[in-house]
């Protein structure tokens, strides 16, 4: 019994001198820490995913009250927590735009042919590291889901196509998937452009028509249909230059491209009599 | 005999048998050849030359951009086809320079040797002369050799390798050099040794090639400065760093080269290349290769212009035989797989080896099982499964310091490794994935 009370006595009494240690330590080694840096990293989503440009959330809020940072570059927070960061530094709230990922590929498995049987790391950094990738177009998206896996949101999932698919509701626009991804298939977007060239490869015309079905060929035909001046041939490859220009004028551009190279991102928005555009990127089910 | 080795390493078969029989042939050029204007370690050569252009044999048609770059040469005499990226062995697409040959092979007026005498060059003629005629390492490396004789001050040379180990398998091109360019040979060396200043020349040579070693002996007897090192046959102990390690007993640095212990190692290979062109004036443009393995009718050694396709070279040695399972620029162990045999020679490339399909083993991949085996055979005494978790795990840094810099990519620890983990390869990711850490943190 006496074992008991002796333990409960000298565990009490050590506990009593570290709370009174630790009590006068709280008040004479206190750091002073800006109240509004606790308050916006409060607010900010937690995702430490980076899209700032600062490694988490705490360096971000930190970085705003310290060094004066832009307030709107919470990708994953929008609109609500710019707003949020604004009233608590007292500015004013900057429009923030909802960017998101967008896959710049259409070399489905069936599409885009390999080089032969690939034996050896399955992601795709690994696989840009053997020769340029083991499809034969040099461009296209590999297919082994580095972005799948690196998305902090799970925004992406690869299809059975071979391709990522980006679930736009979730994706905050964070940009680690463009970061990640070897052959700078992903680029992001603001969400309400609809138009996009899905096809990197600047390969000559022939050459991308041999390793691809669905290879934008640079025949210029939609930059023709198109007199807003939305479009420019690069090079070997269209550019979208600015995408506000593309009218109803243009889109015949659309029905036209042999390849399917360009097309709407979300062809149900755009009401037109009598077309229907191939949906082409499926969500996995 | 006293045979010298460094630890660790494996004995995979050597299958040399197969064509280290057959005396170099000549190959003649082909018709069309394809010169990409990056062959070397460094930065990729500028063209020089304009489609329809007639150039000669010995042309410069790329110049050398920076100090470790290496300029490009014309192999044939003929017009410039056109000028565009072509497929290499490396698997990327590089601007290359296409020659329809003119089967002239003219050579160019200004080709001559700057001097009559080889031994009267000066070490800064002889860096000059092999900086010009583009040559490089030629034993798969491809890194400039004038920077390999441009030791800094602070670093004295005073022992030079000539490495004859040739201990991948199947290869044996630079086993017929030896053979047949015996004293050329032993001249490239002297020069070798005089121009970084060196007193001494080993010549490491296999025990697999007993003939040599005699045959070196033989020519050197008496010699105080030449002294030929036999050595056991074992992978990789044609690595630099091996080589040292082996011959001197002297240990290479964590980071560091060869230079930074007071030795210089060079292919047998390249110091042929640099005794010719010391002789005639000619720069880099033909180099000795292996055409090798059980999927090639018929076996050769051969000296192919730089640019020859590997199709050209197949057919001259008989076709395939079979249904090819896998071609390889390079030997088995570090070579570079090629989907297409659409692809040039380069500086580079030391051997072709076709293995026949039902040769590729299609191995299931297991998870590491702690076996050790990887760390009883690596020849860099590293931790290569720490190192490959490490980077599976993105601790790029953490697995620094472990060595991910310090492998040597050799392959030993994919040869072994029972799991048929591909280490190799994570390690070459890790590597990569550090490089890229470290440029975005110096932005």
């Amino acid at each position: 019994m006496s074992v008991l009370i002796i333990s409960i006595i000298t565990l009490g009494a050590l506990a009593l001198l570290f709370a009174v240690i630790l009590a006068i330590a709280d008040i004479k080694l206190r750091v002073e820490v800006d109240p509004k840096i606790e308050e916006i990293d409060g607010i900010l989503p937690q995702a430490n995913c980076g899209g700032c440009g600062y490694p988490g959330c705490k360096n971000y809020a930190t970085a705003i009250v310290n060094k004066g940072e832009d307030i709107n570059k919470c990708a994953p927070g929008g609109q609500e927590i710019t707003d949020l960061i604004a009233k608590i530094m007292g500015l004013e709230a900057t429009a923030t735009e909802k960017v998101v990922a967008r896959v710049h590929c259409r070399g489905t498995e069936e599409a885009a042919k390999r080089k032969g049987v690939y034996e050896g790391v399955k992601t795709c950094r690994a696989v840009a590291l053997v020769g340029s990738g083991d499809k034969l177009c040099d461009w296209g998206c590999l297919g082994y889901g580095d972005c799948e896996e690196e998305c902090p949101f799970d925004a992406i999932t690869m299809t059975d196509e071979g391709l990522p698919y980006v679930d736009e509701e979730k994706c905050t626009g964070c940009g680690i998937c463009v970061d990640v991804c070897p052959k700078d298939i992903l680029e992001l977007h603001p969400i309400d452009e609809n138009i996009m060239i899905f096809c990197r490869s600047q390969d000559p015309p022939k050459q991308s028509r041999a390793v691809c079905k669905n290879a934008c060929i640079a025949c210029n035909i939609c930059v023709r249909k198109c007199p807003t001046g939305a479009l420019e041939m690069g090079n070997n490859l269209v550019e979208v230059v600015e995408p506000e220009k593309f009218t109803e004028e243009c889109y015949g551009g659309i029905d036209k491209c042999p390849t399917g190279a360009i097309n709407f991102v979300h062809p149900e928005k755009i009401k037109r009599e009598n077309k229907t555009v191939e949906i082409i990127i499926k969500k996995k089910e | 005999m006293n045979k010298k080795t460094f630890p660790k390493g494996i004995h995979p078969p050597d299958k040399k048998e197969l064509s280290k029989d057959f005396k170099t042939e000549f190959f003649p050029a082909p018709s069309t050849i394809v010169i990409p204007l990056h062959q070397h370690i460094g930065a990729p050569a500028e063209p020089l030359v304009n489609k329809k252009d007639r150039v000669l044999k010995g042309q410069k048609i790329g110049e050398a951009k920076g100090f470790i770059s290496a300029p490009i040469h014309a192999s044939v005499s003929g017009t410039v086809k056109s000028i565009e990226p072509h497929l290499t062995p490396s698997g990327k697409k590089i601007m290359s320079v296409i020659i329809t040959n003119d089967g002239e092979d003219e050579i160019h007026p200004d080709i001559k040797p700057l001097k009559d005498d080889i031994s009267s060059y000066s070490p800064e003629e002889v860096r000059t002369a092999v900086r010009d005629a583009g040559i490089v390492g030629l034993g798969g490396a491809a890194f400039p050799t004038s920077v390999k004789l441009s030791p800094p001050k602070e670093f004295p040379v005073d022992t030079v390798i000539l490495n004859g180990a040739e201990c991948e398998p199947y290869l044996t091109t630079d086993y017929r050099l030896m053979l047949e360019k015996t004293d050329e040979l032993i001249i490239g060396a002297e020069i070798l040794k005089e121009t970084v200043g060196a007193s001494k020349i080993y010549i490491g040579i296999e025990d697999n090639k007993e003939d040599l070693i005699s045959l070196y002996a033989e020519k050197l007897k008496g010699r105080a400065d030449f002294e030929v090192a036999p050595l056991k046959t074992k992978y990789p102990q044609g690595g630099e760093k091996m080589l040292v390690k082996a011959i001197l007993g002297r240990e290479v640095p964590t980071g560091g080269l060869p230079f930074h212990v007071g030795v210089l190692v060079q292919n047998v290979g390249t110091t042929y290349a640099v005794y010719e062109t010391l002789k005639t004036g000619m720069p880099l443009i033909e180099r000795g290769l292996t055409i090798t393995g059980e999927g090639i009718k018929t076996p050769k050694n051969l000296s192919v212009r730089i640019g020859t396709m590997f199709k050209d070279i197949v057919e001259f040695s008989g076709g395939y035989a079979g249904n090819p399972g896998k071609l390889i620029m390079g030997g088995p162990m570090m070579g570079i797989s090629q989907y297409t045999d659409n692809v040039p020679v380069i500086k580079a490339t030391s051997g072709i080896l076709v293995l026949p399909d039902e040769e590729i083993p299609h191995k299931k991949e297991y998870p590491c099982i702690s076996c050790n085996s990887c760390v009883d055979h690596c020849p860099m005494n590293l931790v290569p499964t720490r190192i490959v978790k490490l980077a599976q795990n993105k601790l790029f840094e953490e697995s620094k310091k472990w060595g991910l810099l310090d492998c040597i990519e050799c392959g030993t620890c994919s040869y072994v490794c029972p799991a048929n983990i591909p280490l190799v390869h994570w390690i070459r990711y890790g590597k990569n994935e550090l490089m890229k850490l470290r440029k975005k943190s110096e932005k």
